[in-house]
């Protein structure tokens, strides 16, 4: 009965907080209810036993990814009237992409998709060694190209961005440890009197030097 | 009667009391955590410290508390005021939901679940969204600025947290807190594992926005960063937000690397002092270590600060995972996995 209670209660607020992303005006709230959404996500993962798909679902969607939305969406100077302005033009292609989504959940619940599948027995072995046995063994290779697709967005994104830039003064951390103080520094015996003609001098020897 | 007898309500009683029982000395130590600090950086300073309101000054944090609650909660005329008063109750909320799962002693933990040291990390890595909401709110440039230079930082430090502590797994094979606190019954993680100790503790240290990383609050540039339009209770809970992350850092460290509650030595005297002892023990050198370098290091600059965390920290944990694993797969070592 609990679990039922907990499952609704789940399930209801990630369904509210998925319409707020929607409708929300300001994108910042769309982000946060984005995030309630995960978390409400991640929440229905534990009710079914899938702890660790749930943990991994808040480290690396909530703590990472989401917090970058987060960091892009506040510094991005959006002008509200000119984002509603687009809406009549994309509803069409909104719906038709939101329609295709629903016929094929329809279409996989209701087929023959899960016919003869069914929730594995509850075993003793802890989810994440299940993961394991599995995603480096039967899954290797699946594995090992999702890892290399990463790769490239990665390679991709840093070469789009990184640029040379002229006249940038770029600090060398060795080449600062390796600075001697007899490169940098001169002790000058000074006369009294004869200070400021005897630093001008210097200072234009070691211009010349 | 029949509605008491339940077994639901007993367990929740009992769920609840056990929360109690952990909040409520949190809470205090958080109090006296900020006595201690004020107390230690003014010795090492050569000044005494508050040292007037009770003996040796015991009493100061209660005397701060009251101050901070009969002062006005001010609410920024520009500020968005629904997330604006979001930000400190998510801070504080993050801080104490994690200690659910830290082990004090031999099965005295709220909830010994398997995946324990991911929830932690989890939680953990929820802590910015306190900062850059708070950031946002208050619409100020400080603010903004401090709660940007937070996310930054603290998004990137996690990477190599997360990495240290995969370190940590090899060598224990379970995520479970107490199994790990368990695996170092021969041996504290802190000796073999010695750099990898002290990339966390420094990672801990940047997590927290403690010095010498506290460039969110950088008082010289920034006023006080994303907390600069907090007043009154909003700026308390932020505060014991901050110090409740620095005790769960220091108890997560000593979980992983200081053997939880386990005594130094297996020997007489020491194994009949109780565990959680020890584990206070330790989370409280940690603490002073915590105050004993920000009494003493000058703060980082930006740019150094993201240097340490990507280019130096990063690399040394990322080596050091193949060097662990690869040193406990060629002596045969590696941990047959428990359930």
């Amino acid at each position: 009965m609990i679990e039922a209670l907990f499952f609704y209660m789940f399930a209801g607020v990630m369904l509210a907080a998925g319409t707020m992303v929607v409708i929300s005006r300001n994108p910042v709230y769309s982000v946060l209810f984005l995030i309630l959404a995960f978390f409400n996500a991640a929440g229905l993962f534990v009710l079914i036993g899938a702890e660790f798909i749930a943990m991994l679902l808040v480290v690396v969607y909530v703590g990472a990814v989401a917090v970058l939305f987060l960091f892009v969406v506040m510094m991005l100077d959006i002008n509200f009237a000119e984002m509603r302005a687009g809406f009549q033009k994309y509803l069409p292609l909104g719906l038709a992409v939101g329609g295709i989504l629903v016929f094929e959940l329809v279409a996989a619940v209701y087929g023959d998709a899960f016919d003869g599948v069914t929730l594995p027995a509850a075993t003793d072995i802890s989810n994440t060694r299940a993961l394991g046995n599995v995603l480096y063994t039967k899954y290797i290779y699946l594995f090992q190209v999702a890892g290399l697709i990463l790769l490239v967005a990665m390679i991709g994104a840093i070469s789009l961005t990184m640029r040379r830039r002229v006249g940038v003064r770029r600090q060398v951390i060795a080449e600062q440890n390796m600075r001697r103080r007899d490169e940098t520094v001169e002790v000058v015996d000074v006369p009294v009197g004869a200070a400021a003609r005897t630093i001008s001098t210097v200072v234009a020897s070691k211009r010349e030097g | 009667m029949e509605f008491l007898t339940n077994s639901y309500v007993i367990e929740l009683a009992w769920i609840v009391a056990k929360i109690m029982v952990v909040v409520g000395p949190l809470l205090i130590a958080v109090a006296y955590l900020t006595l201690a600090e004020r107390r230690v950086i003014g010795f090492m300073q050569l000044r005494k410290g508050p040292n007037v309101v009770g003996p040796f000054g015991l009493f100061q944090p209660f005397a701060d508390a009251l101050k901070l609650m009969v002062k006005e909660t001010i609410l920024p005329a520009g500020a968005n005021k629904v997330v604006f008063m979001l930000a400190p109750m998510l801070t504080f909320i993050l801080a104490l939901v994690a200690w659910a799962v830290i082990p004090f002693g031999e099965g005295l933990v709220i909830a010994d679940i398997n995946v324990g040291i991911l929830y932690l990390f989890a939680i953990s890595s929820l802590g910015v969204y306190g900062v850059i909401m708070a950031g946002w709110a208050s619409n100020s440039k400080y603010a903004f600025l401090g709660a940007l230079r937070s996310a930054a930082q603290m998004v990137s430090y996690e990477v190599s947290m997360g990495l240290v502590i995969i370190n940590v797994l090899v060598c224990v094979g379970s995520l479970n807190l107490t199994a790990i606190v368990e695996a170092q019954r021969g041996m504290w993680f802190a000796l073999p594992l010695l750099p990898m100790f002290l990339v966390f503790f420094i990672s801990t240290l940047a997590e927290t926005n403690r010095a010498p990383f506290d460039l969110p609050e950088g008082e010289s540039e920034l006023v006080a960063g994303y907390f600069v339009e907090y007043s009154s209770m909003s700026f308390a809970l932020f505060f014991l937000g901050e110090y409740a992350n620095m005790i769960l850092m220091s108890g997560m460290t000593t979980v992983l690397f200081l053997g939880g509650w386990l005594p130094p030595f297996d020997i007489w005297p020491l194994n009949v002092v109780p565990g959680p002892i020890w584990f206070i023990l330790k989370v409280m050198l940690l603490l002073f270590v915590f105050l004993w370098v920000r009494a003493t290091t000058p703060r980082y600059r930006y740019d150094q600060l993201m240097r340490l965390g990507w280019k130096v920290f990063l690399p040394f944990s990322l080596i050091y995972v193949v060097l662990t694993s690869g040193f406990l797969l060629w002596t045969g070592n590696l941990p047959t996995v428990a359930g």
